[in-house]
């Protein structure tokens, strides 16, 4: 028998040519003749453009042409939504106002381009944006959530009525009868601010065109390359065979990337075809903050209604989602929010309403976590306001409440991202709890080491809580898989990467049918030109999507192999295994092909052909779920507070992970690690800050903060529990958010707990010491 | 983020140095380490027309011991040659203190000690720790020189009293008297970045344990480092008694600094911030000067 | 008119002559007139560490130095230390304990950590933290990279 590697931690394929400085980014591309970008941006949040003077820009030496609105003509338009409307939902409204390429008549977001500058280089496309002169009327900015709706608000869209970008309502079961019946009804306002997702490596794009061929190939650190060339084709009256769209190494995409139809893309491809010059543009860490999307900032309303035991029998929950100041990708974000808000307890009536709204703010669309943060903070919040005022044990008032390992599958009665009713494939949220609790000495911390700790004056808080992870949605994706004449394996899939070690994990899905070694698989993602149907890297689904694929296309592969060997070997398939690179007899192993003889072999050049047969050692398969695989897990953390400055240190950090079947455990776990770095990010440092007049106050990291090194726990402690998914034969489930979900929830929990002197209360994500300091003092009375 | 064009010098003597500066006039500025100015340019905050940069200008970097026992630093001495140095650690340790709270490693090895004082950015460690030892700024132009004290150099927030001809040549750091401890504390937000508000401590305690001299500088919360005269007044000739720490610290926090409202931190958590740091650092220098 | 300047510089061994305009950063110098694009461009004001290289034996932000000001220096980047058949012990050690994932940033922590070991043989996790602090990862949480710095040391004290 061949030896497994699926299900195994596997030291990554990727690794050497990426240490070594090798790999190729999107910036170490230079082509014979490049020309670079700039974008001259609006300062103001909300203005009329009403001239723009490029003359003395384009009289700059090395400037090739700058470019406004009135240079593209039809191509100034709104761009075609990312993600389909609600129609799925009953009653949901919506108003689609999509991304414009460039400003003609009215700025709606600081940041957004006013020209384009292309010169022979960014030193020189960054010095004509200083010689462009707009001419600009300002308008006031539409920055709060809940004025914006007030009558006679300056409205960001003036085609509408106001400023509310979609409303959608769902409800199981009946709110108003289940907080009739309880005994305590908790409501509070809960605040979710704004972060971004900060990947290392900026967006950029480069774009050639060879007139000759009548060819276009882009390079882009996208996370949705086929949905970049098809709208690139069918923009420009092109073929989609016409555009190859090619997935360089990327450093990090975490949601931002997966945009197209933004202005770079739209308007380079233009002016790569109108030039003849290949055209690069690598965003600059200020434009990032500035242009790129970014997420989470929502205003909830939400009621608790338990009984006096505990038990929570309803939830209601209105909320404001900022959509920024257009809305291509609809409601992916609250959609999420509302599946993920009750996922995990079983709470008979939950009533939730999403009132999204427009602001002069960037656009919003998934960072990591995708709203699915914003729905835990929400809940866990209120289970916490709900144990106060019944001064219960945070951890036991969860305890009764969750779901049942054997309820599966649990259907929701929410309609997700995806447009169909959220259904809980598996899981065990009860083990998961008990494991933390166990790992963090939950009792004993309760018992002894808190109140001792209190005694001595120090400010020890604890925070447990749980969560659901909704991944690996559909539509589909699918892989090719090709046994070269070499004997090794080529997986090409749809699916780009950004760091996820698709280059490995994807082999070991592979290599576990084949019998390969894991380093004779080579992985191409992201290359139109190597498989060119796919919907992206999003929502946790590239290994649990495109990696179904690539099982199923590599069994075919194995069939065809098998059935091949048969004839060589004459022995039947039955009887045959594929071990190391070779189809053997598995009784008689020296009796054996290579894989490398088959596939040749499997392409004749001369002689005959079985009619019906396919040539080559290849295969072709595709995978759509009916509806999302779902992780979950619980988290628990300890802080130690100074309450003079508010610092906080983590003391301990204990998480509990449920991915199903893991492909490659060293893998998840450096997922979740990178996610919960991200999860303390947004509990405690990273804010995007406009300010009333929608200005960016965060622009550089001396503003943004990221956190570092010495803000992380020494040491994360985890566990995994194994419930695979019946959705896929290999029981995978997505992993890519755990980390940032749970973790302002836990946070705020523990400090709470840290601070317990003071009474004070939490409602709000995204702190500082120093917003702690002002709760502080106002719990106190001062 | 590509800074805009500029003139560029690159004298390999002062004197050159001088000669560049004074030919430039207003338009002329000068590259010390480069680590506050570059990114400012790189943003197209900063857009200077010419820039002199010293960095090839071997005899402005150094470290000379003083004939009354303190430190002569050139101007263009990296700050992690100051923070290293074993005869400033030994006799001046909150120098290497107070430096090892200047961003990072990375950033201390190009910074300037020089630069970093021309530059009287009011979040700056070294401003402030040149004010806490009282430090004398030589001063040159072409032909002449002369001597600022610490305290007259900075006059506002990115101000000093260089004129554009004239180059900070070296920094005086005097001897410390015997007895005598410092304590740095800061509350930022993280580790390498901006103080919301700091606190610098200087402590020269007499053989009977009461305070000789007491210096404590509040930086971050004003337009420049601020030297504490009520620290002075209270606990000079005194015992520095945890009451009177306490008291010097709600006095200086309530009425010797003017913290603002920032992205980071409210003015009033600020200023609390100040009386909790200087009752830090006060009680820690007193406690290292007992030792 | 653009001005510009001679410079000579070693990089990875080699010297290179070449003239650039002032304003020309050394980042872009390394990745795109020496087409050493190892090192990488992250923020562009000294604060992500993306771009660190070590010049003249101690570990530096190459986006916040002009190229002219590297004139008579020597420079190492990523492309000195290993290649992908024979990886120096710290590269080895980031494969061995997962310690990238986008790999963006992994060049400038592994220069400021080779720069880091050179004078801390054995260093303790809280040290490690401090020294690669001023380097930002956004996919690793960093306990890896501790982990990583850690067997790298021990298998430097080995190799030496």
């Amino acid at each position: 028998m061949a030896e497994r590697v699926f299900h195994k931690s596997i030291l990554r394929n990727e690794d050497p040519q990426i240490l070594a400085g090798k790999a190729q980014y999107l910036d170490d591309i230079e082509l014979p003749g490049m020309l670079y970008a700039a974008f001259k941006r609006s300062d103001y949040a909300h203005a009329r453009l009403k001239s723009i003077d490029v003359s003395e820009a384009k009289a700059l030496p090395g400037v090739i042409g700058v470019y406004t609105a009135e240079d593209f003509g039809d191509l100034v338009k709104p761009g075609p939504l990312q993600v389909p409307p609600p129609t799925a939902i009953k009653g949901a409204t919506y108003a689609s106002r999509t991304i414009m390429p460039i400003v003609k008549d009215k700025v709606r977001y600081s940041g957004e381009p006013v020209a384009v500058v292309i010169a022979e280089s960014r030193y020189i496309a960054e010095d004509a944006c200083d010689y462009i002169y707009p001419d600009f009327e300002p308008l006031d900015a539409v920055i709060d959530l809940e004025k914006a709706l007030e009558p006679g608000a300056v409205l960001v869209h003036e085609d509408l009525p106001s400023n509310e970008a979609a409303h959608v309502i769902q409800e199981r079961g009946n709110y108003a009868e289940a907080a009739a019946k309880a005994d305590l009804i908790v409501k509070k306002k809960i605040y979710v601010d704004r972060v971004a997702a900060v990947a290392l490596e900026n967006r950029g794009i480069v774009v050639n065109w060879d007139d000759k061929a009548q060819m276009m190939t882009i390079w882009c650190s996208t996370q949705s390359p086929v949905t970049l060339r098809n709208a690139t084709a069918t923009r420009m009256g092109l073929f989609e065979n016409q555009v190859r769209v090619i997935t360089p190494f990327t450093g990090g995409g975490f949601g931002p990337k997966i945009n197209t139809s933004m202005p770079d893309d739209v308007l380079l491809t233009e002016l790569a075809v109108r030039l003849k010059r290949p055209i690069k543009w690598y965003e600059d860490r200020r434009e990032n903050f500035m242009a790129t999307t970014s997420e989470r900032d929502q205003v909830h309303y939400a009621e608790i209604a338990v009984t006096k035991a505990g038990e929570i029998l309803g939830f209601k929950d209105v909320f404001y989602h900022n959509s920024g100041a257009y809305d291509s990708y609809m409601m992916t974000v609250p959609l999420n929010t509302q599946t993920h808000t009750v996922s995990n307890y079983k709470i008979p009536s939950f009533y939730t309403e999403i009132i999204m709204v427009f602001t002069n703010e960037m656009v919003v669309t998934p960072v990591r976590g995708a709203g699915r943060p914003q729905g835990v903070f929400v809940m866990e919040r209120m289970i916490d306001a709900a144990a106060r005022e019944l001064k219960m044990d945070v951890a036991e008032i969860r305890r009764i409440n969750l779901i049942q390992p054997d309820a599966y599958p649990v259907s929701t009665g929410i309609i997700g991202q995806d447009f169909v009713e959220g259904v809980l494939d598996s899981g065990d949220y009860p083990t998961a709890l008990n494991k933390v609790m166990e790992m963090i000495d939950y009792k004993n911390f309760r018992e002894v080491i808190q109140p001792k700790a209190r005694a001595e004056g120090r400010h020890l808080g604890l925070g447990i809580c749980t969560f659901t992870e909704g991944t690996g949605v559909g539509p589909y994706e699918g892989a090719k898989i090709t046994v070269g004449g070499n004997g090794k394996v080529s997986v090409a899939t749809g699916v780009s990467s950004q760091g996820q070690a698709h280059y490995t994990t994807f082999a070991q899905i592979a290599a576990e049918q084949l019998g390969v070694e894991v380093k004779d698989v080579k992985v191409t993602t992201g290359d139109t030109g190597a498989f060119a149907w796919g919907a992206g890297t999003f929502a946790s689904r590239g290994a649990t999507v495109a990696g179904t694929a690539i099982h199923l296309a590599a069994v075919k592969v194995k069939d065809k192999a098998l059935k091949l060997a048969s004839q060589f070997l004459n022995t039947p398939e039955s009887e045959l295994e594929l071990v190391g690179g070779f189809v053997q007899v598995a009784d008689l192993p020296d009796k054996k092909i290579s894989l490398g003889d088959l596939a040749s072999k499997a392409n004749p050049m001369r002689g005959t052909f079985p009619p019906g047969a396919e040539p080559g050692l290849e295969a072709v398969a595709y995978y759509g779920p009916p509806y999302g695989a779902t992780g979950a897990g619980c988290m628990a953390m300890i802080l130690d507070v100074d309450a003079q400055t508010m610092k906080p240190k983590i003391e301990r950090l204990v998480m509990v992970h449920d991915v199903g079947t893991p492909i490659n455990p060293m893998v998840v776990e450096g997922q979740v690690h990178g996610g919960i770095q991200m999860g303390i990010g947004n509990a405690f440092y990273e804010k995007i800050h406009y300010d009333e007049t929608g200005q960016l106050l965060t622009a550089s990291f001396m503003d943004y903060l990221f956190p570092q090194a010495t803000d992380m726990p020494s040491h994360i402690e985890m566990d995994h529990i194994e419930n695979p998914s019946p959705l896929n034969p290999l029981g995978i489930k997505g992993v890519g958010e755990a980390g940032a979900i749970p973790t302002p929830a836990v946070f705020n929990q523990a400090l709470e707990d840290a601070l317990y002197d003071t009474g004070v209360e939490l409602m709000e994500s995204n702190l500082s010491p120093s917003k702690v300091y002002t709760y502080v003092q106002k719990a106190k009375g001062a | 983020m590509k800074p805009a064009p500029f003139e560029y010098y690159a004298p390999k003597t002062a004197e050159e140095a001088l000669q560049n500066l004074t030919d430039l006039g207003y338009s002329g500025k000068v590259l010390a380490g480069g680590q506050s100015l570059i990114p400012a340019m790189n943003f197209r905050m900063a857009r200077p027309s010419a820039l002199v940069d010293l960095n090839k200008v071997a005899e402005l970097a150094y470290i000379k011991p003083t004939a009354e026992g303190g430190f002569a630093i050139g101007t263009m001495t990296r700050d992690n040659v100051v923070e290293h140095d074993a005869s400033i650690r030994q006799k001046m340790p909150i120098v290497a203190e107070t430096i090892g709270y200047i961003a990072h490693p990375q950033i201390r090895a190009r910074g300037t000690f020089g630069g970093a004082e021309a530059h009287a950015d009011p979040a700056a460690q070294i401003p402030a720790l040149c004010m806490l030892l009282n430090a004398k700024m030589l001063v040159k132009r072409k032909g002449s020189e002369r001597w600022v004290n610490a305290e007259d150099f900075i006059v506002g927030p990115f101000m000093t009293v260089l004129e554009p001809e004239e180059l900070l040549a070296e920094v005086v750091l005097p001897p410390l008297a015997p007895r005598t401890a410092g304590s740095y504390k800061q509350v930022s937000r993280q580790r390498g970045g901006y103080a919301q508000a700091a606190t610098i401590s200087l402590v020269s305690l007499d053989d009977r344990n009461k305070v000789k001299d007491v210096r404590c500088v509040l930086f971050s919360v004003g337009e420049t480092p601020i030297l504490s005269k009520y620290a002075a007044k209270v606990l000079v000739g005194n015992d520095a008694t945890t009451e009177a720490i306490a008291d010097v610290a709600a006095y200086v926090a309530k009425n010797e600094c003017d913290p603002g409202t920032d992205l980071h931190g409210t003015a009033e958590y600020r200023r609390q911030m100040v009386e909790v740091l200087v009752g830090r650092s006060l009680t820690e220098a007193v406690a290292r000067a007992k030792k | 008119m653009t001005q510009l300047v001679k410079i000579n510089l070693t990089v990875n061994g080699v010297q290179y002559e070449r003239e650039v305009e002032p304003r020309l950063l050394l980042s872009d110098f390394i990745r795109h007139d020496l087409h050493l694009t190892g090192t990488h461009v992250g923020c562009e004001h000294g604060l992500c560490g993306a771009c660190t290289i070590i010049l003249d034996g101690q570990s530096v932000r190459s986006c916040i130095m002009f190229a002219v000001m590297a004139d008579g220096s020597t420079i190492e980047t990523v492309e000195s230390l290993g290649t992908p058949d024979h990886l120096h012990p710290v590269q080895e050690a980031f494969m061995e304990k997962h310690a990238l994932q986008c790999g963006f940033c992994t060049p400038g922590f592994l220069m400021t950590i080779v720069d880091y070991l050179g004078d801390n043989k054995n260093p303790t996790d809280e040290e490690i933290r401090e020294a690669i602090d001023g380097n930002f990862c956004r996919c690793t949480g960093y306990e890896n990279i501790v982990e990583a710095v850690k067997l790298a040391a021990q298998k430097m004290a080995a190799h030496s």
